[in-house]
């Protein structure tokens, strides 16, 4: 009996390339974490892949940098909660550098003239960190979060897969099959409260279970951390769901990566090179080249062209088809689909260089490594939404905080701090543009940032601030989104980037996408890399 | 203009003209327009098209101007056809696919220019014309309305165009566009029809319109030039076998139901579609169908008897249900009884046994006809002089 | 005493119709109405004299067909009058129209975008094919995707197959549509911010969303699920105003032997031996039957009228918890002639259909924003129609009845209860909004009739105020309607049943939920064989 013909070829099981013409197996534009994540597990099997990255570094987003002489930090994205174990484990990550200064922070609910709010980063401990403040929620939230837990781990186990196609072939009915086993399993009653909740908002749900709207606030934080929605709005349980999804498959909590982001990258980086990669930097691709209706290569900024025998991009559907490709090479319904991605960030990157370690009111001082958070109540975050629908930036906003300096001694002189804030919502289609109001927005944030630490103006250096204009100019990606493509519902799956082009592979023979527009995308995570290799791989070389 | 409701049937150019020609005048809208149906007779409107000149008000064809340094380019990315190789001052039949590759619609392609385009179709594509220009340097306008149309057609077109003091209009070749003095204004004329004859089209200024009407009927009066009414046209249209979107096949955007569009290959286009140009929209689906083959097959049908077959299933060997006829008349010209139909694809070895279930009215009872049919080569009429350069007098 | 097979509690339109669906099946039916009319929100009320009121719902387009045909209800003389057009008055002094008329809608639209006014074809196309899918699961129980029961996994196997019959492409197209934002619909389609604002008050009318909100294109989808006489979404009068579908069942359900009583007012659903008996009455009579169902809203159904400790604990949760939020208001407005709106034409013919005056997506947001912070909207969404330009029964010749239904209305203001005073200044607000567009509208007014969710939960009986009974989001669609697992009309006491737009498929006067609801009711009796 022969094997059935669709079934997914396996990893590692290549015959070795031969490169006589001279050509790359593969060319990979972008040195994102997904970029290196598919490079190297390409190289793995056997793939000659070079990494063309338009930067003097590799990371794309996931970057180290100096705020001013001798502070570094995060630039972009500070914490990673989603991160692979495989591919820390596949790629020998610790072996190549990755080092962890800290791992499962707890969470700190900041508010104005109360005290914190602690939210443990483990379910089971949720509960006793927050008995002395709200004993009722105590009781319920680890209750709420087991169940949602439950939900996300099945959400969890549809990363590591191509996303079905619904209409494809065995393989496909295969994979959404036991998605039906796995919610089946779930038992009736759970099957029917997820079928209920997967499309309402986490707003909600939360006033349903829990009484203390600080804690509220602070949960749906992270529902709409890096999205275009308000904890009012429908679908954002799903996006909770999904990052608790991420955090339950890396199995901790929110960390923090010694040396910052870039150290994550540089490692990525060696494990791949250690496997023949092939990177470049400063190598900014230009083109993708196309010839006989298939991507023969790239072309760079210089002018030089790289002939591949497949193409793999990092970067962003629309910058990938519209920009590199051109939308000539395909044809106007999916031009007009790529068009229609929500790609308008909502998420700027506050960097501060410090005196000394600030004053959080009512915060411990063995507290302040926590990740701190500024979204007092479902209504501050709500309200700090509604000016992001009409293109406005929000009044208070929202904020995710870090002081990675006190995890990590190398990040600033001895003494002195750098803090690291995601604020949200920064909507990259500010009425008015970025460059008139990035001062204006930066006072709103130190203002805001003061109301829960005082002296945090006396004791800044230096600040950056990096808006989703300045996400998009610096890192190429359209609209500065943080997951390339709106992550939400309607957008998941055999859907995420758009349908059709769910399974990694462009209509282009030759063609593909990695970055985090794909499948699951979203956060530091590099699976849509390995998935996206699998795909290459599937693939036969011509 | 707010008030636009206050007409909702929009005059043509030729208008008043077209309202006073015929005795017994029946009217249909065409495109948001006014247009007449039948003038007088449509045995009559029909027999001037084969046999002198007619005139036929085609004003309310959908024209675009596609202009600008990339014009070619974006064509070629439209269309299935390489417009590289449509030469200036010539006009090509085109059709232009969505990513299915079923046809969104099929027209004339004009290169007035080496970057000028007019494209004339029946639907109106605005949208998708637009969206397929993201990435060239093109510029799309709709000009139905500025730009008035007349089909001047038939045996004896090419001397009322000559008496009309249109000079060398007779070395014109077919599907060749060109500028023309009249009037000392510019009238372009395209030998180019809908009806498988000798004949023109007439592209001008609205303002030319009433003048160029009355001239014309000057110069034909010995030639018993015609106006002649949709009804007729649809007649000779079916004899040279050209398709009629809406009628022999749903434009993929109007189809509700996505597997009612039909492919170029489906419609017998083949012969429009280039692979060899590079990516044209529909492209991929098209290589794949070709491939694994077509659903459909759209054919010529010669069937026996007299009655027209409209609307008619087609059977193999009487019983199994193979097709659909989406046009059917008598032909008096060529005295046989014709029928274009869609019949399912990859059963050629059927069409040696091919019946077509035809329902006849006689005096209010129904009487049900088994017709054998045959495929036939399309045009089913085609003479000579519809390509004959210089094209004969009469 | 005497006995009946059904009760039903509610003479809503839905109660109506799953009343004279029992009753045609030979059933013994009663119904009890605690107003003095029958009708629900379905009412033809004449408050100023010579003027008749549609004061709750007032435009016909859902209502499933098929239950016309079976009750025969043009037979008791019920009229749809299909009218034209629909208008936005814009801030700059012009308008936008739509016509029925293919020709006469391109061009209108041309004038404010060309390429909108062609891309409009592509969009109704695309809500003709989600319709085509959505229309045969109306008139039908949901299946419960849990279940085992050979019923239920038929129907999931009929719903599996009709998904596939779209195709792949247009599957995923579905699948987003239940889950996206109007806005980001219309996006996909149209350029023009007035045409987008045009087409997108479906997606808020009586929702407590704004067009940004994802979720929001279902709300539209739902308002073009309907038809008149076969024309695809197309909306109607009912002449004589929306009590005449009411008339015409109440009508119908005497002439199938079933009986109605008014001003009785169920007080409790009586239960004994744990399933539903019959009903006691506000002044302690008792009335029994074999099967109770009720016409009320899921919350007053089992909050008002049930002992919570004879529910499971976590059905009763989930009724407490769901979403019937308050967001709509109306005015019903005599006038003494016909308002004159400069804008447009006076020989207009879409001024015979509903008129706003929100001509953006951004004003519908900031709309929903007031409410969500507890004020009625400030720049309001108004649907407003003039009923007698073409329905000559509803005001005296040469004046008028104006409807004009509301968008967004909390059910309470931050400042506290509604009150006559608040009540009056939420008109005014209307009014002022309506003013701007037609310098003599306010003078022409002979009397206005306001409602606020207040009023109309308590003439209504409309929890909060909401028209659908329950959001019309996804967490409350199909199986999960009104309660996951209690979507197939049933609750959880035997005998007692649902029949109200807080069941599958929802609100708007459609008559479905009600008649579903008589033939699973009718099943339970085994006397689905004399179904109608």
């Amino acid at each position: 009996m022969s094997a059935p013909a669709s079934r997914p070829r396996e990893v590692g099981h290549e015959a070795a390339p031969t490169v006589a013409d001279g050509r790359y197996d593969v060319a990979v534009i972008g040195a994102g974490h997904n970029g290196l994540a598919c490079a190297a597990t390409l190289a793995r099997s056997g793939r000659r892949v070079v990494v063309l990255e338009a930067a003097a570094q590799v990371g794309g987003a996931a970057v180290t940098g100096e705020i001013i002489p001798g502070f570094r930090v995060s630039r972009c994205a500070h914490l990673v909660d989603a991160l692979a174990p495989a591919l820390v484990r596949e790629l020998e990550l610790e072996r190549h550098g990755l080092r962890f200064a800290v791992r499962g922070l707890d969470t700190l609910a900041l508010a104005p003239g109360a005290p914190p709010l602690r939210i443990a980063a483990e379910a089971q401990r949720a509960g006793p960190a927050l008995h002395a403040q709200c004993p009722a929620d105590a009781r319920a939230l680890p209750q709420l979060l087991a169940r949602l837990e439950r939900f996300a781990g099945i959400i969890a186990t549809l990363f590591d897969e191509t996303p079905p196609r619904i209409g494809g072939d065995n393989a496909d009915r295969l994979r959404l099959a036991r998605l039906g086993w796995r919610l089946r399993r779930l038992g009736r009653a759970e099957l029917r409260e997820l079928l209920r909740i997967v499309g309402t908002n986490v707003a909600d749900l939360l006033e349903e279970h829990l009484e203390s709207d600080l804690l509220r606030g602070a949960l749906a934080f992270d529902a709409v951390l890096g999205a275009r929605l308000g904890p009012r709005s429908p679908n954002s349980l799903f996006t909770w769901l999904y990052r608790l999804a991420g955090r339950r498959r890396a199995g901790v909590g929110p960390s923090v990566i010694e040396g910052g982001m870039g150290a994550l990258s540089e490692a990525l980086a060696r494990a791949a090179q250690a496997r023949g990669v092939e990177i470049r930097t400063g190598a900014a691709v230009s083109a993708i080249t196309v010839s006989d209706d298939r991507a023969s290569g790239v072309r760079l900024a210089s002018g030089e062209h790289i002939a591949a025998r497949q193409v793999v991009s990092n970067a962003d559907i629309k910058r990938t088809m519209h920009g590199l490709l051109g939308s000539a090479h395909i044809d106007t319904a999916l031009v007009r689909r790529i068009g229609s991605v929500p790609t308008r960030g909502q998420t700027a990157k506050l960097n501060l260089a410090l005196d000394a370690l600030p004053t959080f009111a009512g915060v411990d001082p063995a507290d302040m490594g926590g990740r701190l958070v500024i979204a007092p109540g479902i209504d501050y975050l709500e309200s700090a939404f509604d000016h992001a629908k009409y293109g406005e930036y929000s009044q208070a906003p929202a904020m995710e905080i870090t002081i990675p300096s006190l995890h990590d001694a190398t990040l600033a002189p001895p003494g002195r701090h750098v803090l690291s804030a995601l604020v949200q919502y920064a909507p990259a289609d500010l009425g008015g543009g970025w460059d008139a109001a990035r001062d204006a927005f930066e006072a709103r944030i130190m203002a805001t940032l003061a109301a829960c630490a005082p002296d945090i103006e006396a004791k800044t250096l230096a600040t950056e601030l990096l808006t989703p204009l300045d996400i998009e100019r610096e890192f190429l990606i359209s609209g500065g989104h943080w997951h390339h493509a709106e992550l939400g519902l309607e957008r998941f799956l055999m859907l995420r980037p758009i349908a059709g082009m769910a399974q990694y592979a462009t209509p282009v023979p030759g063609l593909f996408l990695c970055g985090a527009d794909c499948h699951p995308g979203g956060g530091i995570m590099g699976v849509a890399g390995i998935n996206a290799a699998r795909r290459v791989l599937a693939e036969r070389l011509p | 203009m707010k008030e636009h409701y206050r007409t909702p049937l929009l005059a043509t150019p030729f208008h008043t003209r077209t309202q006073a020609a015929g005795r017994a005048r029946v009217l249909s809208r065409w495109a948001g327009y006014s247009t007449v149906a039948v003038y007088t007779d449509v045995r009559l409107e029909y027999a001037a098209v084969r046999n002198q000149a007619s005139v036929f008000d085609l004003s309310p064809m959908i024209k675009y101007r596609i202009e600008g340094p990339d014009a070619v380019g974006y064509l070629n990315r439209l269309v299935t056809r390489d417009v590289d190789k449509l030469a200036v001052g010539r006009v090509g039949y085109v059709v232009w696919c969505d990513d299915r590759g079923h046809v969104l619609d099929d027209g004339t392609l004009f290169r007035l220019e080496g970057q000028r385009f007019r494209l004339c179709a029946q639907d109106r594509h605005l949208p998708w014309l637009l969206d397929s220009a993201l990435g060239f340097d093109v510029d799309i306008e709709e000009e139905s309305e500025a730009v008035a149309a007349l089909a001047v057609q038939g045996p004896s077109s090419c001397a009322v165009l000559r008496r009309l003091g249109l000079k060398h209009i007779e070395t014109l070749r077919p599907f060749a566009v060109a500028e023309f003095a009249y009037r000392d204004r510019a009238l372009t004329v395209s030998r180019t029809g809908f009806t498988g004859d000798l004949g023109y089209e007439l592209w001008l200024a609205p303002s030319l319109a009433e003048p160029l009407w009355d001239d014309l009927m000057a110069a034909g009066q010995h030639m018993h030039i015609t106006p002649i009414g949709s009804q007729a046209l649809n007649l000779v249209r079916i004899e040279a076998g050209f398709l009629m979107p809406h009628v022999d096949f749903m434009p993929a955007a109007a189809a509700v139901r996505r597997t009612r569009g039909r492919s170029p290959f489906e419609l017998g286009l083949a012969r429009l579609v280039d692979f060899d140009k590079g990516h044209f929209n529909g492209r991929r689906a098209l290589l794949e169908e070709r491939r694994i083959g077509s659903r459909y097959r759209v054919v010529g049908l010669d069937i026996e008897g007299n009655k027209p077959a409209r609307d008619a299933w087609i059977y193999y060997a009487r019983r199994k249900r193979v097709g659909v006829v989406t046009s059917a008349m008598w032909s008096p010209t060529c005295k046989r009884n014709l029928a274009i139909a869609t019949l399912e694809a990859g059963r050629e070895s059927m069409w040696t046994d091919l019946w077509a279930e035809i329902f006849v009215n006689k005096e209010l009872k129904w009487e049900r006809i088994m017709a054998r049919c045959r495929v036939v080569e399309r045009p089913f009429y085609d003479p000579p002089r519809r390509t004959q350069t210089p094209a004969p007098d009469c | 005493m005497k006995s009946y097979d059904v009760i039903v509690i509610g003479a809503g339109h839905n109660g109506l119709v799953a009343a004279c669906y029992l009753a045609r099946a030979g059933l013994r039916v009663l119904v009890l109405e605690r107003n003095d009319h029958a009708g629900g929100a379905a009412v033809s009320r004449e408050l100023h004299p010579g003027f008749t009121y549609s004061n709750c719902s007032y435009v016909c387009s859902l209502f499933r067909p098929e239950i016309f045909r079976t009750l025969e209800l043009p037979r008791h003389g019920l009229q749809i009058i299909p009218f034209e057009g629909s208008i936005t008055l814009t801030r700059d002094g012009d308008y936008i129209a739509s016509y029925s008329d293919h020709d006469a809608n391109r061009r209108e639209w041309a004038r404010f975008s060309r390429r909108d006014a062609e891309a409009y074809d592509e969009f109704r196309a695309e809500m003709v094919r989600q319709c085509r899918f959505i229309k045969p699961l109306l008139m039908r129980p949901p299946p419960d995707p849990t279940s085992f029961k050979p019923r239920d996994l038929r129907g999931l196997w009929e719903i599996g197959r009709a998904l596939w019959d779209l195709g792949e492409a247009q599957l995923y197209d579905t699948l987003r549509l239940y889950t996206m934002s109007c806005a980001e619909l219309l996006d996909q389609y149209f350029e023009s911010d007035v045409i987008k604002g045009h087409k997108a008050g479906s997606s808020i009318i009586g929702t407590a969303l704004g067009p940004y909100s994802p979720g929001s294109a279902y709300v539209m989808l739902h308002h073009y699920m309907g038809e008149v006489d076969g024309t695809f979404s197309a909306w109607g009068f009912a002449r004589g105003g929306m009590g005449a579908v009411s008339r015409a069942l109440v009508d119908a359900l005497a002439a199938n032997g079933g009986e109605i009583r008014l001003q009785a007012d169920v007080r409790d659903v009586v239960v004994e031996g744990e399933a539903a008996v019959g009903v006691a009455l506000a002044d302690g009579e008792e009335i029994r039957a074999r099967r109770v169902v009720s016409n009320l809203d899921v919350k007053r159904t089992f909050l008002g009228l049930v002992d919570p400790k004879l529910l499971p604990a976590e059905f009763v949760r989930r009724v407490r918890h769901f979403k019937i939020r308050g967001s709509s208001g109306k005015l019903n407005i005599a006038l003494e002639g016909l308002p004159d709106f400069p804008a447009i034409p006076a020989d207009c013919p879409a001024l015979t259909g509903d008129m706003h005056v929100t001509d953006s997506m951004e004003r519908l947001e900031r709309a929903y924003d007031d409410w969500k912070r507890g004020r009625w909207s400030q720049d309001p969404y108004v649907d407003m129609l003039i009923p007698s330009l073409i329905d000559p029964t509803l005001a005296p010749p040469g004046k008028h009845m104006m409807t004009v239904f509301v968008q967004y209305v909390p059910p309470r203001l931050a400042s506290g209860e509604w009150d006559a005073a608040s009540r009056d200044a939420f008109g005014q607000t209307v009014i002022d909004a309506i003013a701007r567009h037609s310098p003599n509208f306010e003078e022409l007014i002979a009397h206005v009739e306001v409602r606020t969710p207040r009023e109309l939960e308590a003439e209504v009986g409309l929890t909060e105020g909401n028209i659908f009974q329950g959001e019309l989001t996804l967490d409350q669609l199909l199986f999960n309607r009104p309660v996951p697992g209690y979507a197939q009309y049933r609750s959880p006491i035997p005998g007692l049943y649902m029949c109200g737009s807080s069941t599958h498929p929802g609100g708007g006067v459609m008559g479905a939920p009600g008649a579903n609801a008589a033939r699973e009711v009718l099943r339970d009796l085994r006397r689905l064989g004399r179904a109608p």
